[in-house]
């Protein structure tokens, strides 16, 4: 394993990166990337074995999708710092002739990217397709997906779920970023998603649950545990607890920054909770 | 002029199964997915012959796309089995994001388009996917006219790199067109010469777009009549040739006016070459049941309308 220190300081430019992005745009989704760093440092920085040169059929290599593409920024400033391409193609987030669109596509040609989202409730069904796909090419790899969950209000991911318990699509782990808020408040609040575990269970998948979804070693020892449970004809899923707008203070404990940029006094507030590690872009 | 024999009355689905099957056999890389309509697809074969390579989905079609477009990932070129009205209106979004704006290869084939799907009625008989599909960027509308031209079609998909919506029909129809004819997507067919009005048909209107010109010769009206299988992207050379020389136009379709193929063109010749035009086509209406004979009569999709809006347009002139 990584040094856990060297992961942690990536954390940190990586939430420093997620700041300044939206913040130069004034537009973006601060809260849900930030409270998924640590998932997407585990992820690309530990557990995935992926090739650095992207190649869209990925074959031989893990995969990764993202369904709630609105958290763009930390897909982005994780796939620049993991040297998908150069980080100073984080300035141009957001702004006209980007490959950084608000939010991620493959129609740019940006490298890491293997499918559109943003329109909620795709991801997973693409996960299971590209899963699939795996086992035609007997590649032994995995595929990781990962959901928000007010996005599991999306009708879509009940027949993905079902598909992929029902046909023994045990090479895909499926992560669903449970911070209970969606843009009009909690999810309790607009649309109550129940038991989710027992739900998940009862559609016959593997669930493990993570309640320190903002812990490094607890995220890489889930995946790992995860990635243990594979191959036994069921999906996995990881109910991963994040809150939203981690490591900064005033984005915490709110749904308020889910889809808003700090001006210019908080982002300075922020990033001073935030300290630069490996340099900023 | 050419005589166009109907060599057997077939369905244009089972030139899809057909074409299929064929893939099955020649290409590793072609998958297939249904969404719980295996029989009225006509896929059975390619399942049996390739089990391993065939996904039921059961009725959950936004899933279908979904798994598609990643399938794609990897190298595989699904083929996704439903009907006309579930494959495009219900998943409408997830064709746009997952798909067409991911620039994936899937190939959309949607079986029971149009009004002579018949009796199931307007919850079945999509009649505005043609208008759906070409509207989205990168995706290529195809509308085959026949069983041989739906499986010739069929198998020249999987050649073609991009998304593509394949667009064919319930009923047993004429099967007319001839190998030497040839398919070539984005090409439109010269089916007949003619000097007077130009008929421009696709899918179950070709045939009755041939029955009407012959019966316009016999009143000794010279119909020129081009098949235009591929409406998007549209073989704008075959149609503005044939309007310099006839300087009239039918579109015949079974499809709403409004979005439809006759959209396409009425629009490419205003942009190139103004020209008077009619449109044989459902006039913004939902249909209902029937029998297809019985539907094409009431809403005026067949020979007799051709031949009349021939006659109003060669007024126009």
């Amino acid at each position: 394993m990584a040094d856990i220190n060297s992961l942690e300081e990536t954390t940190l430019q990586i939430r420093r990166d997620i700041l300044r992005m939206v913040h130069k745009v004034n537009s973006g989704h601060p809260g849900g990337s930030l409270g998924c760093a640590e998932f997407f440092v585990a992820l690309y920085f530990e557990i995935m074995e992926h090739n650095t040169a992207f190649d869209m059929d990925g074959k031989n290599e893990d995969l990764f999708f993202l369904s709630n593409g609105h958290i763009s920024p930390v897909f982005y400033s994780t796939l620049a710092r993991r040297g998908y391409f150069p980080v100073e193609e984080l300035n141009s987030f957001r702004l006209i002739d980007s490959r950084l669109q608000g939010h991620p596509t493959t129609h740019e040609g940006l490298p890491g990217i293997r499918i559109s989202s943003g329109s909620l409730g795709q991801g997973l069904s693409v996960a299971i397709g590209a899963a699939l796909s795996k086992k035609l090419n007997k590649d032994p790899k995995t595929v990781y997906a990962l959901m928000g969950d007010g996005e599991l209000q999306e009708g879509q991911n009940w027949e993905a779920l079902m598909y992929a318990a029902g046909n023994g699509v045990d090479n895909l782990i499926a992560t669903v970023d449970l911070n209970g808020k969606q843009i009009d408040g909690t999810t309790e609040e607009v649309l109550s998603l129940g038991d989710v575990r027992k739900k998940f269970e009862a559609f016959g998948w593997d669930v493990l649950e993570l309640a320190e979804g903002n812990s490094l070693e607890h995220i890489i020892a889930s995946l790992k545990e995860a990635k243990s449970r594979l191959g036994k004809q069921k999906p996995v899923a990881i109910l991963m607890q994040t809150e939203m707008g981690n490591g900064v203070s005033f984005m915490m404990h709110t749904h308020a920054w889910h889809g808003k940029a700090p001006n210019d006094e908080q982002l300075a507030t922020a990033l001073s909770e935030n300290k630069e590690t490996i340099g900023d872009y | 002029m050419t005589a166009y024999i109907n060599q057997g009355s077939n369905d244009t689905r089972s030139g899809f199964g057909d074409g299929l099957t064929e893939l099955g056999r020649t290409r590793p890389d072609v998958v297939a997915l249904c969404a719980d309509l295996i029989g009225s697809l006509k896929m059975q074969t390619f399942i049996d012959e390739n089990t391993d390579r065939f996904f039921q989905v059961g009725i959950a079609e936004a899933n279908m796309m979904g798994i598609a477009a990643g399938l794609t990932i990897g190298g595989k070129i699904p083929f996704t089995g439903t009907f006309a009205n579930f494959s495009t209106g219900r998943v409408y979004d997830q064709i746009r994001q997952s798909i067409a704006y991911s620039g994936k290869n899937v190939k959309i084939c949607a079986s029971h388009a149009g009004i002579t799907l018949g009796e199931d009625g307007a919850t079945h008989q999509i009649l505005e996917d043609i208008g759906l599909m070409k509207m989205l960027p990168g995706m290529t509308v195809i509308n085959p006219c026949d069983y041989n031209q739906t499986k010739a079609a069929t198998i020249a998909i999987a050649d073609f790199e991009g998304p593509v919506y394949l667009r064919f029909g319930r009923p047993k129809v004429p099967n007319f067109t001839t190998p030497e004819l040839g398919f070539e997507i984005g090409k439109g067919i010269l089916l007949q010469e003619g000097s007077d009005v130009t008929i421009v048909a696709t899918g179950h209107l070709v045939w009755e777009a041939l029955e009407a010109a012959k019966e316009l010769a016999a009143e000794g009206v010279k119909a020129e009549v081009i098949n235009i299988h591929t409406i998007k992207p549209l073989d704008t050379e075959i149609i503005l040739n044939s309007v310099q020389k006839t300087g009239c136009i039918v579109t015949a379709e079974e499809h709403n006016y409004l979005g439809g193929m006759g959209e396409s063109i009425a629009g490419m010749l205003s942009r190139n070459h103004p020209t008077p035009i009619e449109f044989v086509a459902t006039q913004d209406c939902f249909g209902e049941s029937g029998t297809p004979a019985q539907l094409m009569q009431k809403y005026g999709l067949n020979k007799s309308s051709i031949i009349q809006k021939s006659k109003e347009v060669i007024k126009r002139k």
